[in-house]
């Protein structure tokens, strides 16, 4: 079974560029579609997933059987924004911005710019000091959320941050879907242009350099088209902990390291995992939720180091 | 020194200049390499020779002088432009996370490239070619990690060559080879250039250095000591005064090529040698180095 699978492997990572896209793509797809029905029949009110794809459908202008209006209105109004705003969002929400979803954009930008500013300091880039910088980084704003929280004048307010931190989809609406879409979607267009810098920049700054990358003004870009993005996707999700690092380096691992490959699989695998987890989170402990936050750290984390540990080395030298 | 006639140089370093800080690595360089022709950079460690490579390959910007390639000034060329006419190869093959040898020679065609468009059939032709010239085919679908030192460095030379540069700028090329494909892979650059490619190569062995290149230019200190053609760079006396190494020059009676024996360190003349050079009176014995 696993020499099957290591040579199926084997022979979509020696496949051009397109054919990669393409099975990669529809296979992920044809996933996000799967689990985005059950995820939208799931709920206090139960809808078949048969009746949930003619509304669907319907909703898309099409031709379709009837169906009951509650199911229609749930479907349409509560569940769908959810489940859109789930899937744009979840390929960007890994890294741990901290702002209002008002200031969420600025915040962002100025945070990584902040963090790259330290890491450039000298002349010289360099990927840890930029990893550490994020991590400094990160641990001031923390202080500073962690002060605002406990100066909070009243407890509704305090909730209501509180949740949002913890990242939750609950009660998105078809405003939040029409705030992100377009930057998130315009951002990851703008980062498939630049995946084949990406690819040489993995090299080092010398090697992209020599290829005719140029380095310094496609690293800035880079930064600031996954800034907007993650500022897009956090506004309307609060911070969904550890997808943006999992899903990418799990896929990384069965995929190949090809950012052309990499960044629109990852975009539709966060879908998946983020609507699954959504789902479970509504569902385990009826009709409470669990944070979606909290159950991808508590699911991510682990199994993101069991993968380091484990399987890294074989999986990659394929 | 000035033009030469109808076409300019491929490369024409003058009086080039490159300091990190306070120290200063390239003092004042010239150099020069015609169209097809295959000039060696010889010197001892630090001595700039990775450093003038670089330099020449637009990595790095060198503070004073100019660098003209084909007649054109390197620094207001766009990077693309650059790397579609030349090629560099790191000394240090970079380890990269899980590409395979083939995804990296394919990379080569970057330059070649426009934003919207992806590898075709032709791409796959030429770095398959490149692959099939340095020997590398056997590693294609090999990630880089699982390569050796010198298995890497000669996938990094058919990148090199699937970039289809007019000028190759290598820095030791052989110093992860193993004796067979140091001289295969010589032999190759040799082939090109007599094709009419230009190649610029950092060396360290003098005896390689004296064999397969057309001329040679001698760095020390970041200067340029002397150069010209293999056997008037190559004396006793310039090899001592860069390397400090007395040295012995002569023919060598079974490949009739220009060979070097190293005796010992020149200070300390006539008081202990060390091992092996007491022993190695007869010329003959340790043509190499260490």
């Amino acid at each position: 079974m696993q020499a099957v699978g290591l040579t199926t492997l084997r022979s979509y990572r020696q496949m051009g560029i397109s054919a990669r896209l393409a099975i990669g793509g529809a296979l992920l797809l044809a996933l996000v579609i799967v689990v985005g029905l059950i995820s939208l029949s799931l709920g206090p009110v139960d809808i078949s997933v048969g009746d949930v794809a003619w509304i669907v459908l319907s909703a898309l202008g099409f031709d379709t059987p009837e169906f009951g209006r509650t199911e229609q209105l749930v479907i349409e109004q509560i569940r769908l924004p959810r489940i859109i705003v789930v899937a744009i969002a979840a390929g960007f929400t890994g890294l741990f911005f901290l702002a209002l979803p008002l200031f969420a954009f600025a915040g962002a930008i100025a945070a990584a710019f902040l963090v790259y500013g330290i890491a450039v300091v000298g002349g010289h880039f360099s990927m840890a000091t930029l990893l550490l910088a994020g991590v400094a980084v990160n641990a001031f704003l923390g202080a500073i959320v962690s002060a605002i929280i406990i100066f909070l004048p009243d407890n509704e307010l305090l909730r209501e941050v509180l949740f949002w931190l913890a990242g939750g989809l609950d009660a998105r609406a078809w405003e939040h879907v029409r705030i992100a879409t377009p930057l998130i979607v315009g951002s990851t267009a703008v980062l498939l242009l630049m995946s084949r810098d990406l690819n040489l920049m993995m090299l080092g700054d010398d090697e992209a350099r020599s290829m005719g990358v140029r380095v310094g003004v496609t690293r800035v870009a880079l930064l600031a088209t996954a800034a907007l993005a993650t500022g897009a996707a956090v506004a309307v999700s609060g911070t969904i902990a550890f997808v943006g690092l999992v899903i990418p380096h799990v896929l990384r691992l069965v995929l190949g390291p090809d950012n052309r490959v990499l960044i629109p699989m990852s975009a539709l695998g966060g879908a998946v995992f983020v609507m699954a987890a959504d789902t479970v989170a509504r569902m385990v402990i009826e009709p409470a939720e669990i944070r979606v936050g909290i159950l991808t750290a508590f699911v991510g984390a682990p199994f993101f180091i069991f993968l380091l540990i484990k399987n890294k080395r074989q999986v990659y030298s394929l | 020194m000035t033009m030469n006639g109808d076409s300019p140089a491929s490369v024409d370093a003058r009086a080039v200049s490159f300091g990190v800080e306070a120290k200063t690595l390239l003092d004042s360089v010239d150099m020069r390499a015609e169209r097809g022709q295959f000039v060696g950079l010889i010197g001892p460690n630090g001595a700039g020779k990775s450093t003038l490579l670089r330099t020449l390959s637009g990595v790095l910007r060198n503070q004073e002088g100019t660098v003209w390639l084909e007649g054109a000034d390197l620094q207001s060329m766009p990077a693309r432009d650059v790397a579609a006419m030349l090629a560099l190869v790191p000394q240090i093959a970079p380890y990269t996370q899980g590409f395979t040898a083939f995804e990296l020679v394919l990379m080569g065609r970057y330059p070649h490239l426009g934003r919207f468009q992806v590898e075709g059939e032709t791409d796959d032709r030429i770095a398959k070619a490149a692959m099939r010239l340095t020997e590398t085919e056997e590693f294609e679908t090999r990630t880089l990690d699982t390569l050796s030192g010198g298995e890497r460095q000669r996938v990094f030379l058919a990148r090199a060559l699937a970039q289809q540069p007019r000028i190759l700028l290598l820095d030791e090329p052989t110093s992860n080879l193993d004796v067979l494909h140091q001289l295969t892979i010589l032999g190759l650059v040799r082939k090109l250039v007599d094709e009419g490619l230009t190649a610029i190569a950092a060396i360290h062995d003098l005896n390689l250095a004296a064999r397969y290149f057309d001329r040679l230019v001698l760095i020390s200190e970041g200067r340029v000591l002397t150069e010209g053609r293999p056997e008037e760079v190559l004396t006793p006396e310039t090899i001592e005064s860069a390397f400090g190494v007395r040295a012995a020059v002569y023919r060598d009676p079974v490949t009739d090529a220009l060979a070097i024996s190293l005796i010992g360190p020149a200070q300390g003349d006539g008081v202990a040698p060390p091992d092996r050079a007491a022993a190695g009176q007869n010329g003959m014995s340790s043509a190499s180095r260490r």
